[in-house]
Formats: structure tokens, sequence, C-alpha cells
């Protein structure tokens, strides 16, 4: 049954260029997938490690600038995305370390901190940034000789990688690895006298999580073929967090849901006015305030409470 | 004047703002548990405010005072109204603080547009004071008495009042200051408007050296959120020494490193947090 599940699932996600109807959608649809990865990669620590991060857009837009510079150096899919993944994990190693001086709210802090520097060099280090201007990529990569330039097959590249760190996410919440660190979230000190290295554990996961971040940072470059510092704003980092909030934390399907209810939202909201940040606010308080575990618990938790009271109803008609 | 001179008055002037600024982060940092992203949106509301008070005849003083109050009477309503809702979530308060932010720069960039507005330096201030032979700006020397009197009068406040004895209550242990009759709650209240106060008044006095443009608040949270990290926070000496540090750091290394002068203002940072995380004047958490 959830095998049928999956595998419908699945085909309608791959026909999404022949239903949905315009390129201008097929876009959205591939936003949606590559901010998805972005919100699958905040959830590791937000959800899994209950460390919630500020700085993530950092990340995401290290891996693009990375790939960017190294693209325009001429090399070619392969080195580009070896370099800029190996760049964001040096940066998620350097953030993991000073970050993980706090936890909590320290954690946060320093999270928003760290982003902001990088937000700082991606505007001010013009020499290496570009500055304001931001930096250009001449057309999409094609890798294996695949071509990435039409809509449609950005769609389905982005897809494969999608399923990639969603198989990947399935993997490490089963893994004793998604244990352990489930378990530094709910009790450090325990898992400490058990002789788990807490530390070790959270730095990995920021590891995992930054590797992710990174490969939506790539994807959202070649999206784009453009970055600037807008990409890595604290606003970048709060959307990413709100998708994950948004959807339910610590759940492998809510970041996704979120994903697409904040891109979708944001395409909307921004077609009728220009007031996207208000509305990106308003939402993160309402949903934080109304909806504290997010839409995806929310809607299970309402499903539930719709079952349970329509049984004795159907119990007195028979 | 000397180039260097006038770099450590800008520093003195830019750290005195930061003290303004940041007293009230840490104290609510340090009373409530709330990293409160809002700061640099009041800095900012304050500033605007402020503008409007002036452009209908107001003059610069009794609108620095005015657009800080309805700065703190906002702050009020939205401790009283969310933050309260939201007691002993912290995370939540923190991202609702974000959230607000956002509508509060949203909302400003409708009323106010996005051209930067000057404030007029008060008539009085204008021109140079001469110092032991060296001519000062006079305004800048303003911000800085300005802010000594402020530092003076937030530690009396703190160290000599019934007030300041139960706020550092607050800070040292919520429950047992609960225990004890100390109504803690209203006590968030207060340090809110009064760090909001502060933050907006902050904002209305820099004005006439920074102007008020879009993504001012963007600007002075990062600065705020540094000085508490390197201070320690619920520490005014903390915020005081933290304050200056930034100031200097942050215009001497504008003219000597003018592309990474926001990377230079972080590192005394990244340095404190390794190798002192709970901050120069902070104590270790319990």
């Amino acid at each position: 049954m959830s095998r049928l599940a999956l595998g419908v699932a699945l085909a309608i996600l791959a026909a999404v260029p022949y239903w949905v109807g315009g390129t201008y959608y097929v876009n959205i649809a591939s936003q949606v997938l590559f901010y998805a990865i972005l919100a699958l990669g905040v959830n590791v620590l937000a959800g899994y490690a209950g460390l919630v991060s500020l700085g993530h857009a950092g990340l995401f837009g290290i891996a693009a600038y990375a790939g960017a510079r190294i693209m325009n150096e001429g090399y070619g899919p392969v080195g580009v995305t070896v370099g800029a993944l190996a760049v964001t994990l040096l940066a998620s190693a350097i953030f993991a370390v000073l970050a993980l001086r706090g936890t909590g709210l320290g954690f946060v802090m320093i999270t928003v901190a760290l982003g902001q520097i990088v937000w700082g060099v991606a505007y001010r280090w013009i020499s290496i940034t570009n500055g304001d201007n931001g930096i250009a990529i001449r057309g999409r990569p094609s890798p294996l000789g695949l071509s990435l330039t039409s809509p449609a097959g950005f769609y389905w590249a982005t897809l494969v990688v999608f399923l990639l760190a969603v198989a990947t996410m399935a993997v490490f919440v089963a893994s004793p690895f998604g244990a352990s660190v489930r378990g530094t979230r709910d009790q450090p000190r325990r898992m400490n006298a058990l002789g788990y290295h807490v530390w070790m554990i959270r730095f990995l996961a920021f590891l995992f999580s930054g590797f992710w971040s990174g490969v939506a940072g790539l994807l959202y470059l070649y999206y784009n073929q453009f970055v600037s510092p807008q990409a890595v704003a604290l606003t970048a980092s709060a959307e990413a967090l709100l998708m994950v909030i948004a959807g339910g934390t610590a759940t492998l399907l809510g970041p996704i849901a979120g994903a697409a209810l904040v891109v979708i939202m944001k395409n909307v909201v921004s077609a009728y006015i220009e007031r996207w940040n208000f509305v990106l606010g308003a939402i993160f308080v309402a949903i934080v305030v109304f909806m504290p575990d997010g839409l995806v618990p929310g809607a299970r938790r309402l499903w539930r409470w719709a079952r349970a009271s329509a049984r004795p109803a159907l119990r007195s008609v028979g | 004047m000397n180039l260097w001179l006038v770099l450590a008055v800008n520093s003195v002037t830019l750290g005195g703002l930061l003290f303004l600024l940041s007293a009230g982060f840490s104290l609510i940092f340090g009373l409530m548990k709330i990293p409160n992203l809002t700061h640099g949106s009041f800095f900012m509301l304050g500033a605007y405010l402020a503008t409007s008070l002036i452009a209908h005849g107001v003059d610069f003083w009794t609108a620095a005072v005015v657009g800080g109050l309805l700065v703190a009477v906002f702050g009020g309503i939205v401790e009283r109204l969310i933050l309260r809702r939201l007691a002993g979530a912290e995370l939540a308060q923190v991202l609702v603080t974000l959230g607000l932010s956002f509508m509060i720069a949203d909302v400003c960039l409708m009323v106010w547009t996005g051209d930067p507005i000057r404030i007029a330096t008060p008539s009085a201030l204008r021109g140079a004071t001469s110092v032991a032979g060296l001519g000062f700006p006079t305004y800048r020397l303003a911000i800085s008495l300005i802010a000594v009197v402020f530092a003076v009068a937030l530690w009396a406040l703190l160290d000599r009042t019934r007030l300041g004895a139960m706020i550092r209550a607050g800070v040292d242990d919520p429950a047992m200051a609960r225990v004890v009759g100390i109504r803690v709650s209203r006590l968030f209240t207060v340090v809110f408007c009064l760090g909001a106060w502060l933050a907006g008044f902050a904002g209305v006095i820099g004005g006439p050296i920074l102007s008020v443009y879009p993504g001012l608040d963007g600007e002075m949270l990062p600065l705020a959120l540094v000085v508490v990290i390197l201070g320690g926070s619920g520490s005014l000496l903390g915020s005081l020494v933290g304050s200056f540090v930034v100031g200097f750091l942050y215009n001497f290394g504008q003219a000597m490193f003018p592309e990474l002068a926001y990377v230079v203002l972080f590192l005394p940072m990244l340095i404190v947090l390794v190798v002192r995380p709970q901050g120069l004047f902070g104590r270790p958490a319990a």
C-alpha cells in the first residue's frame, strides 16, 4: 500500500512538466525542490538536533558563490560541484566549531552573527564577490551531456537530486546516528553519561546539514545563473527556518511541505502586492503563536481528531 | 585635524550610540533570556518617528524623547500581547521577534519610502568645539556625553534603587525572585519598555550622523549582538566595554581594511567565543 502510494507520488512528481501547465509553473516547481533540499538540511539541526540555526543562508550562499567563481575559472560541472561542496563543508566545519560553543539561544545568536559575516563579505569584499552587483555565470552546465537549459530539463535534474536528498534523510533518520542525534537533543547529559561524544555528534550533524544546504545553494546558482548578497541575507536564513517550522520540525515531509508553502506564497503574493517581507513576518508570527508544531503535525492531529470524532457517529448509524 | 584623531572621535561616538542600543538588548537578554531581534528595528523606528515629528515642527530633543516613548509603548504592547503568551517557549519568542522585525521594516519602507532621511543636527550643537587646542565636532562630543550620563544613570538605577535590585535578582535567579515576592513578569514589561526606549532614543540622536534608511535595522542588530556576545549578557559594564571595542573596530577597520571592515568587527567576538563563551564580563551558565 505505502509502496503503491510512493510509486504514485513519484510518477506525479516526475510528470510535473506535463501536467502543471506552462514553464512559469515548472520553474516554481524547481524552486520548491531546491528550497526543500535547503529546508531538509536546516531540519537536521533545527529538528533532529534541537539546534536552531539562523545562519544557513550563509552556507547556501557560500556554495553558490564558490560555484560561481569556480565555474567562471572555466571548470566543468564535476569540478564545480566537488569544489563548491568542499568549500561549503569547510565553512560548515568552521561554523560548527564556533556555533557549538553555545547551545539553545547562544547557538541562535552565534549563527545570526556568522550569517551576517558571510553577508558582509558578500556585500563589501568586492574583489572576491563583486559586491552588490553579484556574480553571473555563463549558462547552466550540462552534466553527462544532458542539457539543463530547458525548464523541464532543469526540473528533472533537480528532482533527481531532491529524491537523493530525501532518501539520504530517510536513511539518516532511521540510522543509529540519527537516533544518537535525537538523543543529544532530548538528553544531552544522559547521552554523555552513556559514553557518546555529544559534541562530535552535533558537529557531524552540522556538517551533514551544511552539505545539503550547499547542494541547494549550487542548484540555486544553476537556476538563477546569478548570485548576489540577497541570497545570504538574514531574511533568506529566516525563510529557510520558516519552511522547517511551518511544515513541522523533525519530520521528513514537513520541511518539504513548508518549502512548497513558502515558495508558492512568495510567488503568489509578490504577483499581487510588493509587501512580501511583511507577509513573511506575519506568517512567521501567526505560525509560532497559533500552530507551534507546524502544518504537517498540525494536520495529522486534526485528521486523528476528525477520525476519532467520526467513529462513534458511524457506529450509531450501523 | 589628524586622521587618527578623527577616527578616534568617531569611534567614541559610535561606541556611545551602541551602548545605548546594547544596554537594553543586554538587559532584556539577561532577564528574559530572549535575544530580541526587533532591537535594530526599534532603533530604526525611533529615528523614523522622530523625522516625522521634526517635520511637524517639534524640536530635536523633544522628538528624541517622544520618539523613544512611542517605541517604548510599541515594545510594551509586543511584550504584553505576544511575548507574554509564549512565556517559557524561548525559541518561539525569538522567532516572533524576528517575524516582527520583518514586518516593522516593511511598514517603515511603506510609510517613509526607501530614500535615506537625514535628521538635522540641533542648531546649538553645530560646528566645532576646541578642546586642548584641537577642534572637535560639537555634536559628536554631545553624544559621547549623553552616553556617559546614561551609563551612570543606568548603573545607579540597577545598583542603587529597589527596582534595580529586583531586576538584578530576576537576572540571577528568576524562580527564586518570584518566591520572595518579586513580580518578575512585571519586571519583564518594565525592562522591555526601557530597552525599547533606549533603542528608539539612540536611533534619533544617531540620526544626524547615520541618517535613517531601510536596512539600518539590519546593520545595527548584528552590532548589538556582537557587543552582547563580547561583553556578556545582562552586564552593564560588559555592554559599555563591548560597545567601545566595537565602535573602535568599526571605524578603524573601515579606514584600514575597507573591504574587510565587517569581518574585522566580528573577529574579537569569535576569539571571545572560543576562549570565554560567556563573554568578558558574563558569568558562566549555571
